[in-house]
């Protein structure tokens, strides 16, 4: 379980995170929702060390995170799979070399005990075969897909996802978020994504924070999420034509 | 303000850099990645222009020196102490602070805007110690071989020039290199190269790491490191030459 407390980050004399506090569950799939600049990306990156918090603090299973050294993150760090929105595969690595860099860098594995790990993280994002594949030679949904198995090969206890189906096709996006589900679900982790995708909000939503203007505006799950009254929620959940005629 | 703010900065990411890296095998496999990138990949352009240089050198220094009483052999001399002296190590560490440092500039640069750093970082791992230090030892290592070749070929160079133009007597000109040569010359040289490869490399990695922004700003990062690192280099070279040789 990850604990935020009171969190508030600025930059410059703007407020963009105000005040959150919140709890991303074991087991989950925690969905940050929230316009395009309403400080998901943000309270994210202060989730995950990226950004010092000004106030508050983050809590990963009651050990400290925030505003501590990077000597003393690194242990949580090593239990936390990160991934970004384009990705951030290392170009100059194999899809293979990609996946294994986390396993060179934090264990004493051996190369046989590592090509294993590749490949069974591999075969869970259904790319089987693509291990001496570059970043350069993959489409969008692999390179998502290559990321998830990057950040899954140390068996983390927490995933972050950063707008993890943005830029892909529907039906590619489903499949990404299917994928963290179930990953989710077979590794027992703590999974938090940021997302503006209503269809993942539908689909995964087990818990979702609804952020707006950088404040916790609503909490509630896929269930809640069309029955609320919250105006602001409203306005972003039916926004568009769609979800309008699915709401009448 | 601004200069003293990035001024700090660097130093910072220096000092993180140098910092005994978290697995010793991952160090070895970028440094030897970096000799490979940052020295081998230069051989080419090195051998044109030091052979072109020395040859030019070589002619200009037949076409100033006309007099009877000054021997041939002056001119092999003073081709090899321009070489040794400026030539190679500081025109050369400039054409490899174009080549090198744009490299350096634009890739962790793309790093940057791509989240590649913010990965590293999330993963524990310390970025300048990871993709900095292995680039900064690998040129501090190989610059100087890259010079010494750079050396040799101007030589040839303008030995080669000699023949063909017949404008320098062969035996002259082996006279002339053979000359009252003073070890301390390449002693000099080497130390210049040493420290130009640690501006190019430290400043252009430090421009790249603070690209904020898009391929626009990556772009102007690769020249800024490629002026700023010129500069650096024609600077330090009057400090160390007024500390060296006077």
């Amino acid at each position: 379980m990850i604990e935020v407390k009171n969190i508030s980050k600025s930059f410059g004399n703007q407020l963009i995170v105000n005040n959150i506090s919140t709890t991303f569950e074991e087991g989950k799939t925690n969905l940050i929702i929230g316009q395009s600049g309403s400080g998901k990306t943000v309270l994210m990156k202060c989730c995950i060390g990226l950004y010092d918090v000004d106030s508050g603090e983050v809590d990963f299973h009651g050990r400290r995170f925030s505003n501590i050294s990077d000597k003393r993150r690194k242990h949580i760090r090593q239990e936390m799979g990160v991934l970004f929105q384009g990705g951030a595969l290392f170009d100059s690595l194999t899809v293979e070399d990609n996946i294994m860099f986390p396993l060179n860098m934090f264990t004493e594995m051996g190369i046989k005990e590592k090509k294993e790990r590749v490949n069974f993280v591999l075969e869970n994002v259904n790319l089987t075969g693509s291990n001496n594949k570059y970043p350069a030679e993959l489409s969008g949904g692999m390179v998502k897909r290559v990321a998830i198995a990057r950040a899954i090969s140390l068996m983390p206890k927490y995933l972050f996802a950063d707008e993890p189906n943005s830029g892909l096709d529907p039906k590619t996006a489903e499949r990404i978020d299917e994928l963290l589900s179930s990953l989710t679900k077979k590794f027992n982790m703590t999974t938090v994504i940021n997302t503006h995708d209503m269809n993942s909000v539908l689909q995964i939503g087990e818990k979702i924070c609804f952020i707006n203007h950088g404040k916790l505006c609503w909490e509630g799950d896929k269930e809640t999420i069309l029955k609320t009254d919250k105006k602001e929620l409203n306005d972003f959940v039916f926004a568009t034509e769609l979800t309008r005629r699915i709401k009448r | 303000m601004n200069i003293l703010y990035q001024i700090g900065e660097y130093v910072v990411m220096v000092l993180q850099a140098f910092k005994r890296p978290d697995k010793g095998f991952v160090f070895r496999r970028q440094l030897l990645y970096d000799f490979k990138r940052l020295g081998v990949d230069s051989i080419s352009i090195i051998s044109i222009i030091s052979l072109f240089t020395g040859a030019i050198i070589a002619i200009q220094m037949a076409y100033n020196i006309d007099s009877p009483f000054i021997p041939k052999s002056t001119i092999g001399f003073s081709t090899r102490q321009m070489l040794v002296l400026e030539i190679s190590p500081t025109i050369i560490s400039l054409i490899l602070a174009g080549k090198v440092g744009s490299r350096i500039a634009s890739e962790i640069g793309t790093m940057r805007i791509t989240e590649q750093i913010d990965a590293l970082r999330v993963m524990g791992v310390n970025p300048p110690n990871f993709l900095v230090l292995p680039k900064i030892v690998a040129a501090m290592l190989y610059f100087p071989v890259l010079i010494v070749y750079s050396i040799f070929l101007g030589i040839l160079g303008g030995w080669i020039m000699g023949i063909i133009t017949g404008l320098i007597p062969s035996a002259d000109y082996i006279i002339g290199i053979q000359s009252w040569f003073d070890p301390f010359t390449l002693t000099y040289a080497m130390i210049k190269t040493v420290v130009f490869a640690f501006i190019i490399t430290s400043v252009s990695a430090y421009k790249g790491y603070t690209v904020k922004g898009g391929s626009v700003e990556v772009g102007q990062a690769s020249t800024e490191a490629i002026v700023v690192s010129s500069i650096l280099i024609i600077f330090s070279d009057l400090i160390l030459t007024q500390l060296l040789l006077t």
